[in-house]
């Protein structure tokens, strides 16, 4: 096993004891125990790790964190396989796998960098201008290959066996970023007395500091305010843990990463964890992350940050190359080169600038670091990886080249500005650190460090003291904090603040083409000039002209470069021509996380009646209806729905059956003015309606259009009882509410949903009286006593029964209601009492079907398209009573006669079927267009023989007796049939009334 | 206008010449016969129609952003013309017949992708309702498939059909012809064909009045200045209940949020456009990669452009009960774009009762793909001074009217439900 | 996430509540009205940028409807109310029945 060619022998933040074997595209390699798997690869000498989206141009990385643009892999395989992983983030585990991308046969030799051949026609924009011919459905040939060729990773279909968690915290403060800042921050609120949730990213604390030598003079600093912070008791960290965005109210998301941890989803441990964080108060310390410069071949492996170089020495002990030059515009570069110096063969330093402060010249003095000031690297030799880069100084003079297989860059820095940009926040341009910092903060907010676009140690901590002071006090916590923690002594780069001087190009005229802004998705100079010429100049054209920020980096290390660059081809501040929009997430979130448990079976929640155990237990067959899952046929009466549903119809037809309606909603309407009330809601009367008796009744909406219906009964004189459909369940609850708690609340009545305190059982057939004689002794049932919509209070066995007599199928029926608890047990005596009648239960299809040949409407006629007279029920409303819905059920246009309204069909033809959802025509008429209706239900009818429906026809029952055409041009079909009453049953009612 | 082709770009490449503007950055005059307020899809493609169609070329777009800011650059991209009631059928489909020709038209690439859509159904009841849509479209000429379980399996064998699937799938409607449209090339295509006319493009440029008096509209003030026109329309949803003020209209129109998302991209993964039937869903993915997807609005008033969390958890929840393979990629971006809602879910293109002024909005989810024919039929309408024949089911009076609804999916009155 | 004071249940997050629309239309009396009247009430909106009256149903919580004043450009809330109480002073008044 190697350590690694470029790894130090000592030093960094990995622990050498413990090795970690891995693999690249089936090479075995090694790194340790905090290794990322860019910084294992990197130790490994592995420089080109992919290839870009456009062109193929082998890449590696740049830099060391969430920002790099280029190392991008497929990690795992099967359902495990996780697509444009980023490899600087990617934490290095025992056998992990990693396969490099988009690239073929391999990243090394990639046929695909053929494109590169044709840069110059692969434009920005080239595709807007061509590929249009030579016939109209061009772009569908050509959109194959381009498809194909486009994306990063491969993804498979499998399902992932992983289990993700979501969760909800509430906190005094949040910290975002546990750097100098945030850990000051969070040491000062916690020690005030608020509860601090710090979040860090990583899966260490310190930020910046831990790309500090880790025997350096700030560890012991960092150590100390780590320890404090731990032994705080209300203050809690979550590392490995990335604010992925900024939402209203104070709400910020986080997700954790466990994926270091290997969690086993059998035990239910996750491997992602979404948190909803509710904070008062929010500290942004996230800090800012380095620019590339922008000059010609700046793309090439071993073109990388500075800072990323940096992080690479001091935390993981790899030397990124053995002879290095360092380009930079400003101070924070030397922190770099110095750090390097002593452990590798030679830096060099090229500085744009011509002023150099004196100490960093008297430090790389003394470290044997040539400093050039005023120069410029103005190209790149080398292809898979760097060999050397060309000199020039910036006067113009000349250039040289100069041997190098490393070449550190710094064109400053970004602060992270997208949290706050997430709450709709522009940033603003500080030309003093040439950078946008938040525009301003929401209440509640406070930014501390590099944030504020003030790069220095001293200025992190003193402003995390202050933001943390000041939020704890905002959520009362006013406690003396004590001191600031002494700092170490600042390096010189640190105290002088950067010093930077933007350029935005180096290499004039010729960095055109090759000069990259944006790594990932290929944008060059060359490309932001062609996006200028053509107009596509604001922010937002150029992003999406050229694709610039829109890979899975989103432009973190390219936007600002680029729309500086646009703004001097424009001519105009940087600070005006602004930003994109930031949105969220800051960092690209798995859809499995974010959608936590809410997967499979428990996408959605099931509801169940109280019966179902009983249902599951004796052969039904269940089905959705919305969220409900209710029988939908018994196996008792046969294997399929086809043959089951016309078994449990003749039952219920010939002798007697029952049904779980339990899930019809209920509710329970009382006080003095409850017949008032329903009498507004309901286009027919229930004032009237004596106590004892039940009514059908029909709501419509404020629109005037069909709402729900049910029958409601009265309990007592001021007492209903109201069923509703099962779909309107909720809409209905609430609505009433509505009425009586803003329209009228004037009216003294209460209303209070029972849908889960009482099961309802429908017993339906001619032998449902027998039934009830048997299983209710004691209680007349008679037609007398009990006529149909009259109503019982009964008590079985001390259970209080509701017992109705209504009818859903037309036979003799009757619902009960019981108190949930009871259904099972009273659905079990009924059945046994009803054993000598041969009862049996039936589902939602012989229901549906029974309903249908007694012409009663439901879910496809209950159709807020519709209005009272299209359903035939005009009669219910009467015309001095107002009801809701009256005024403007009374506009012209829904009250003309040809208007689709209810009517039955039945079938002329032996062979052919109806569907649901046929178009209707007249004879006559010729098929085509929106027909005069269409059919909403239809069954065969085992009691008439033949295949009847429901349908809306233009005119309704004026055509009664007409033969019509349901064209079904899906299937080819069109069948003849006759416009009938929508009642095919027992029109006179004589069953029902038996 | 530079006409663009491949031995163009191959020229331009080899000279390194350089490109000229796709459209003038033009100043406004002080008068025009038409002018459009908004530079989106909608009111750019009015403008090239005026011009293309009725020589009207005295246009001036006025554009309050950069143009294309709104909804045509913020959307999903789909196009179809799946639609079930009268009107909205024979609208959308002369909208896609128009999609069909548009590349060539504008001699910009669009990028038509007619790869297919595919709306899931998942009950016996949803699929006689996809029947029915099926059934008109065919009966209107408009090719359309329903596919059994099986069928939908065999096509698209990637979604759930386990028995863990909370909700099974029953079967689909399938549009061949449906499918996805490069949003912002159609802003930017419109742009160029009708600046080629002569349309007046006139971005940065806010209208914050309309004048009018009782004989009509007479022009606008805008941050530029005044600009005097003989016919003022109105394209700005998403904010046309704040633009109809201004001539003292009130709107039946609500503002809402509706969120967008993308993924990373990834190689060729999911072909179609896939509409989940259990809750409004819909997926693509986009040619660089990413897929595509959205959800309903967040569901209360709002002109914020930034969403509200639990709907993104909610439409990633759709996705994986859709794609359970969807778990491992990785969301890359959402945001937010604000639409009129209307009490039908259905638009509105059609004089108002300011003479002169026009209105073009209410367009809900499907602004997008109403594009092409908006603009010809508003353009038809401002031209002749009378709704075009495909729009007269669109007009603002038709809820005192009642009448034959427009409600495709059912859901009522409330614009929020829609 | 967009959060909401219930004045009885206090502050929850808007997914425990419904939507219930624009609340600044008065709604014509019970009855009264014709169809103009009502057409305005239910199809016409101000849909403001800025604040707006609107209704909540704490659905998951005490089931009252709420009055809500929200910014609709920034989502954030001035005041909530009980309906009841709150439509005291614009209701129709006693003699409606």
């Amino acid at each position: 096993m190697s350590a690694g060619s470029h790894r130090v022998r000592s030093g960094g933040r990995i622990d050498r004891r413990e090795p970690r074997a891995f693999s690249l595209d089936g090479r075995r390699l090694t790194g340790y125990r905090g290794d990322t798997l860019a910084s294992a690869l990197l130790a490994a000498g592995v420089a080109v790790v992919g290839r870009s989206f456009k062109y193929h141009r082998p890449r590696g990385f740049v830099t060391a964190g969430v920002d790099d643009p280029n190392g991008l892999f497929t990690l795992g395989t099967g359902g495990r396989a996780e697509p444009n992983a980023q490899g600087t983030v990617v934490q290095l585990t025992d056998g992990l796998r990693a396969a490099s991308q988009n690239a073929w046969p391999s990243v090394r030799f990639d046929v695909g960098a053929i494109n590169s051949w044709f840069a110059p026609v692969l434009q920005a924009g080239f595709y807007y201008k061509t590929f249009m011919g030579p016939t109209r459905r061009a772009w569908m040939f050509y959109e194959r290959f381009i498809r194909r060729a486009a994306g990063l990773g491969a993804a498979r279909h499998d399902p992932d066996p992983d289990r993700y968690e979501t969760r909800h915290l509430f906190t005094d403060v949040l910290v975002i970023g546990a750097g100098p800042a945030g850990l000051s921050a969070a040491l000062v609120a916690g020690r005030a007395g608020a509860r601090v949730l710090l979040i860090e990213q990583d899966g260490l604390l310190g930020g910046t500091l831990l790309s500090d030598p880790v025997d350096g003079q700030t560890e012991s600093w960092r150590v100390r305010l780590e320890a404090e912070l731990e032994s705080l008791p209300d203050v809690r960290i979550l590392r490995h843990t990335t604010a992925l965005g900024l939402y209203d109210g104070n709400t910020v998301i986080l997700l954790t990463r466990r994926d270091h941890c290997a969690p086993d989803p059998v035990q239910g441990e996750a491997l992602q964890i979404v948190t909803t964080v509710r904070a008062k108060t929010v500290i942004q310390s996230t800090g800012a992350i380095e620019r590339p410069l922008v000059f010609p071949d700046n793309d090439r492996p071993g073109v990388m940050t500075a800072s990323a170089v940096r992080t690479y020495l001091n935390r993981y002990a790899v030397a990124c190359g053995r002879n290095a030059v360092v380009l930079t515009n400003n101070d924070s570069a030397y922190a770099a080169a110095f750090d390097l110096a002593p452990r590798i063969d030679r830096v060099t330093v090229i500085d744009v600038r011509r002023a150099i402060h004196p100490a960093l010249a008297t430090q790389a003095a003394s470290l044997g670091v040539e400093v050039h000031a005023a120069t410029a690297v103005t190209g790149v030799l080398g292809r898979t990886r760097v060999r050397g880069v060309t000199l020039t100084p910036i006067d113009g003079a000349r250039g040289r080249s100069a041997a190098c297989d490393l070449l550190c860059m710094s064109g400053g820095w970004s602060p992270l500005v997208h949290l706050s940009s997430h709450g709709g926040i522009k940033p603003r341009y500080q030309a003093d650190s040439a950078a946008f910092v938040p525009g301003g903060y929401a209440p509640g907010h406070f930014g501390a460090g590099a944030l504020t676009g003030r790069f220095s140690l001293g200025e992190a901590v003193a402003t995390g003291w202050q933001a943390g002071v000041r939020a704890a006090a905002d959520c009362g916590f006013e406690r003396a904090a004590g001191e600031a923690p002494t700092l170490p002594e600042g390096a010189p780069w640190d105290t002088a603040n950067h010093r930077i001087e933007p350029v935005w190009t180096l290499g004039g005229a010729r960095a055109a083409k090759a000069a990259f802004v944006d790594f990932q998705n290929d944008v060059t100079v060359r490309d932001l000039e062609i996006a200028h010429q053509e107009g596509y100049e604001s922010v937002e054209h150029l992003k999406r002209f050229t694709t610039l920020g829109m890979g899975t980096d989103q432009g973190k290390t390219s936007n600002i470069n680029a729309l500086a660059i646009m703004a001097g081809l424009r001519g105009i501040e940087l600070a005006e021509a602004g930003t994109t929009t930031f949105r969220p997430p800051f960092v690209p979130a798995r859809l499995g996380a974010l959608a936590g448990r809410h997967v499979g079976r428990h996408f959605r929640p099931v509801r169940r009646s109280p019966l179902h155990a009983w249902h599951l237990g004796h052969g039904a067959e269940m089905i959705e209806a919305g969220p409900w899952l209710r029988p939908w046929y018994y196996r008792w009466a046969g294997q399929t729905v086809e043959l089951a549903y016309l078994e449990e119809m003749r039952r219920v037809r010939e002798a007697v059956g029952l049904s779980d309606v339990s899930t019809l909603g209920k509710i329970d309407v009382q006080g003095p003015d409850a017949a008032e009330f329903l009498d507004r809601l309901y286009v027919n009367g229930f004032a009237r309606l004596p106590v004892g008796k039940a009514r059908y009744g029909v709501m419509l909406n404020d629109a005037g259009t069909i709402f729900d219906d049910g029958t409601t009964t009265r309990l007592a004189e001021t007492r209903y009882f109201m069923t509703t459909t099962t779909a309107g369940a909720a809409e209905v609850m609430s609505w009433l509410e509505f009425l009586a708690q803003t329209a009228w609340p004037e009216l003294r009545v209460h209303v209070s949903s029972v849908t889960d305190e009482w099961a309802g059982i429908a017993v339906a057939g001619p032998k449902a009286r027998a039934v009830l004689e048997r299983a209710l002794p004691g209680c007349d049932v008679s037609n007398d006593a009990l006529p149909h919509m009259g109503c019982l209070e009964i008590e079985w066995d001390r259970v209080p029964v509701r017992l109705i007599r209504l009818s859903f199928s037309g036979e003799l029926a009757y619902e009960l209601y019981v108190p949930a608890d009871y259904g099972t047990a009273f659905w079990e005596h009924l059945l046994s009492s009803g054993e000598p009648c041969g009862m049996r239960p039936y589902g939602l299809e012989a229901l549906a079907s029974l309903r249908i040949e007694k012409g009663h409407i439901a879910g496809a006629e209950l159709d807020p398209r519709l209005t009272l007279n299209d359903l035939g029920l005009g009669r219910m409303a009467r015309p001095e009573k107002p009801f809701i819905g009256r005024e403007l059920a009374a506009r012209p246009l829904l009250n003309v006669p040809e208007r689709p309204s209810l009517v039955g069909i039945e079938c002329l033809e032996p062979g052919p079927r109806l569907r649901g959802g046929a178009i209707l025509f007249a004879a006559s008429d010729e098929m085509k267009g929106h027909g005069r209706g269409y059919v909403t239900s239809v069954t065969w009818s085992p009691t008439l023989g033949k295949f009847i429906a429901l349908g809306l026809y233009a005119g309704g029952l004026q055509h009664l007796g007409e033969e019509i055409v349901c064209a079904f041009p899906l299937y080819g079909e069109r069948v003849r049939a006759r416009i009938t009453s929508p009642v095919f049953l027992d029109p006179k009612g004589e069953r029902l009334h038996a | 206008m530079l006409r663009y082709s491949l031995s163009r770009l191959v020229r331009h490449a080899l000279t390194d010449r350089p490109w000229s503007r796709a459209w003038r950055e033009a100043k406004p005059r002080n008068r025009y016969d038409v002018v459009i307020i908004g530079g989106g899809g909608h009111g750019l493609a009015t403008a090239y129609y005026l011009a293309a169609n009725h020589g009207i070329r005295r246009v001036a777009v006025l554009e309050r952003s950069y143009l294309g800011a709104g909804n045509v650059g913020r959307n999903t991209t789909l196009v179809r013309s799946n639609y079930m009631m009268n009107g909205s059928t024979q609208f959308f489909e002369f909208s896609l017949k128009l999609w069909e020709g548009l590349s060539q038209e504008l001699n910009f690439n669009v990028m038509l992708s007619q790869r297919g859509q595919i709306v899931l159904a998942h009950s016996p009841a949803q699929m006689d309702g996809l029947a029915r849509r099926g059934n008109t479209m065919l009966l209107n000429g408009i090719e359309a498939e329903l596919l059994d379980r099986g069928q939908v399996q065999h096509l698209l064998p990637y979604l759930d059909y386990s028995p863990a699937a909370r909700f099974p799938i029953a079967g689909g409607l399938l549009q061949r012809r449906a499918g996805t449209v490069r949003h912002d090339a159609v802003a930017w295509g419109y742009a160029r064909a009708a600046d080629a006319l002569g349309v007046d493009i006139i971005e940065g440029c806010e209208v914050t009045a309309i004048m009018h008096d009782s004989s009509g509209a007479h022009g606008v003030e805008t941050s530029r200045g005044r600009i005097l026109a003989d016919r003022v329309a109105i394209s700005v949803a998403g904010h046309s209940s704040q633009v109809a003020a201004m001539a003292g209209l009130e709107l039946p129109i609500e503002s809402h949020l509706l969120q967008a998302f993308v993924t990373e991209p990834i190689k060729p993964f999911v072909d179609h456009v896939i509409s989940f039937g259990a809750e409004l869903f819909y997926i693509s993915q986009s040619d660089k990669g990413g897929l595509v997807f959205g959800g309903h609005i967040d569901g209360f008033n709002s002109f914020t452009q930034r969403g509200q969390f639990p709907k993104v958890e909610g439409v990633a929840q759709c996705a994986l009960a859709l794609i359970p393979g969807m778990s491992r990629l990785k969301l890359l971006r959402h945001w937010a774009g604000i639409q009129d809602m209307t009490p039908d879910g259905a638009p509105f293109i059609c004089r108002t009762p300011v003479r002169n002024l026009y209105f073009n909005g209410g367009w809900c989810y499907q602004g997008f793909k109403a594009t092409p024919a908006a603009g010809w039929c508003l353009a038809d309408t401002i031209a002749r001074d009378e709704e075009h024949p495909l729009v007269r089911c669109y007009g603002l009076g038709r809820f005192a009217q009642g009448g034959a609804s427009l409600d495709e999916y059912g859901h009522g009155h409330w614009t929020y439900r829609h | 996430m967009l959060r909401i004071e219930c004045p009885l249940c206090g502050e929850r997050p808007y997914t425990e509540y419904r939507y219930g629309g624009d609340a600044d239309k008065r709604r014509p009396m019970h009855g009264a009205g014709g169809i103009e009247a009502w057409h305005d009430h239910l199809f016409l909106f101000d849909n403001p940028k800025g604040p707006h009256r609107e209704f909540w149903q704490h659905v998951q919580g005490c089931r009252q409807w709420l009055l809500v004043v929200r910014d609709t450009a920034t989502n954030i809330v001035a005041e909530v109310a009980l309906a009841r109480d709150a439509r005291g002073m614009d209701r129709q008044g006693p003699g409606e029945r």
